[in-house]
């Protein structure tokens, strides 16, 4: 019997490893904060976190890169005023600041197998400075690569025992992509639910994706 | 100074005078500050779309105070709702929407326009502390149609709508027109054309107040 439930945050976050790469979803709704400090309590360092924004002085986010075991960050947004932005004045942290587009597709490209794309997203900007780029249909195009994590941690409203999940209302955002582009995909969910409760039809993210999963109800 | 006899829109002002722009039909994308707030002056019987770049098609009124849902937000993480009709999709799907050429419009913020359609709007400065690029870039190469809503002046009085920008750019080429608290300008292949000014503002007060040269339909 496939049964991806986990009864503890020890078994969900055991055998992630000094120097993964950590995908990890949300859009201020549908981050999987408890899941962020069961990763700072297991220990894991020089870890690259892959997320949209790089928040700001609390919240989990914040609060795993000023445990300083976060070394490089990737992701579209990170202000001056927060944790992210002082620790990278203050050289402690590598940034790549990708656009939000450009970063979904390259996180969708990670799980799907394409090697590398063109888009004409920062074409002619700063990003661009030493990057790869040609012109196609007539607009200038960077070339991407694909962004793979070694784990994925993933927030979904209901789940199955077979990691079946959905996602309620926009905290859908990156966890779909993230689950499809990582090795080690855990999830914390509001509800579990038996298998065959979820219409096949409402399915958002496929068990098959999913590695572990973890009931944080409440 | 002479009496000003003209008065600029205020920021509800710049917003009310884009909604009125919007067709009915047409699949929209706000950025944050002023672009958010047009959605408020398109009348509830104009059925418009409305995107938010976290995977939310059809954004619907403000929800009201206590009624918020913490699963529910748009780009600026602010409690929304979803009007009747509307889909959630995932963040590739949503920036496959924006990047793609699915939306109208687009309506942006700016720090600075060029005449030749450029946009600066996720840096203050060459060596900005911040990086706040988000999904701009992506919505402003993607989208059908670029305008952009801003202050015609800085606080200091200075110029936003360049010759060439002074900021880091966000794209190049792309933006359509310029909503600004004075006028409306298209970009054109010959720069800035005024199609609008505020009652009262003659053509020589706005050139006096803008760097690249306008052109006045």
């Amino acid at each position: 019997m496939i049964n991806k439930i986990v009864a503890s945050m020890a078994e969900a976050m055991a055998g992630i490893k000094d120097g993964s790469t950590v995908l990890l979803a949300g859009f201020a709704a549908g981050t999987p904060e408890q899941l962020v400090y069961g990763l700072m309590e297991q220990g894991a360092r020089d870890l690259t976190l892959v997320c949209n924004a790089g928040g700001r002085m609390d919240g989990p986010i914040a609060d795993i890169l000023a445990t300083g075991h976060v070394s490089k960050l990737i992701c579209s947004f990170v202000r001056a005023e927060s944790i992210a932005g002082q620790r990278f004045a203050a050289g402690k942290l590598e940034l790549e600041i990708v656009p939000q587009g450009t970063l979904a597709e390259r996180i969708r490209a990670g799980g799907s197998g394409v090697q590398a794309f063109y888009t004409p997203t920062g074409a002619g900007t700063a990003i661009a400075e030493g990057r790869e780029s040609r012109v196609i249909n007539g607009r200038e195009c960077l070339l991407e690569y694909p962004i793979r994590g070694d784990v994925a941690l993933i927030d979904a409203w209901q789940a199955d025992r077979w990691g079946n999940l959905t996602h309620r209302e926009s905290a859908r955002n990156f966890n779909p992509i993230m689950a499809m582009a990582s090795d080690m995909v855990i999830v914390q969910t509001k509800h579990i639910v038996e298998l065959g409760d979820l219409p096949p039809e409402g399915i958002h993210t496929a068990g098959v994706f999913v590695r572990r999963v973890l009931h944080i109800p409440g | 100074m002479a009496d000003i006899a003209f008065r600029p829109l205020d920021r509800l002002g710049v917003a009310a005078r884009i909604a009125r722009d919007i067709p009915e039909g047409w699949f929209v994308n706000l950025g944050i500050g002023i672009p958010t707030t047009v959605s408020d002056f398109v009348p509830a019987d104009r059925e418009v779309i409305f995107h938010a770049e976290n995977g939310v098609i059809g954004i619907g009124p403000a929800p009201a105070a206590g009624s918020e849902s913490p699963f529910l937000v748009n780009a600026g993480t602010q409690p929304i709702t979803l009007r009747t009709g509307g889909a959630y999709v995932h963040h590739a799907d949503s920036f496959g929407i924006a990047r793609g050429g699915h939306l109208d419009l687009c309506v942006l913020g700016a720090f600075e326009v060029s005449e030749t359609g450029d946009i600066a709007n996720w840096a203050r400065t060459a060596n900005d502390p911040t990086r706040q690029i988000g999904g701009a870039m992506d919505l402003a190469v993607g989208a059908k149609r670029l305008w952009v809503a801003m202050e015609h002046n800085t606080k200091g009085g200075g110029t936003r709508l360049r010759r060439v920008c002074s900021y880091p750019l966000t794209a190049k080429g792309v933006v359509r027109r310029v909503y600004t608290d004075l006028a409306v300008m298209d970009v054109t292949p010959d720069g800035f054309l005024v199609i609008d000014m505020v009652d009262g503002l003659t053509r020589d007060e706005l050139q006096a107040r803008t760097e690249a040269t306008l052109r006045f339909a």
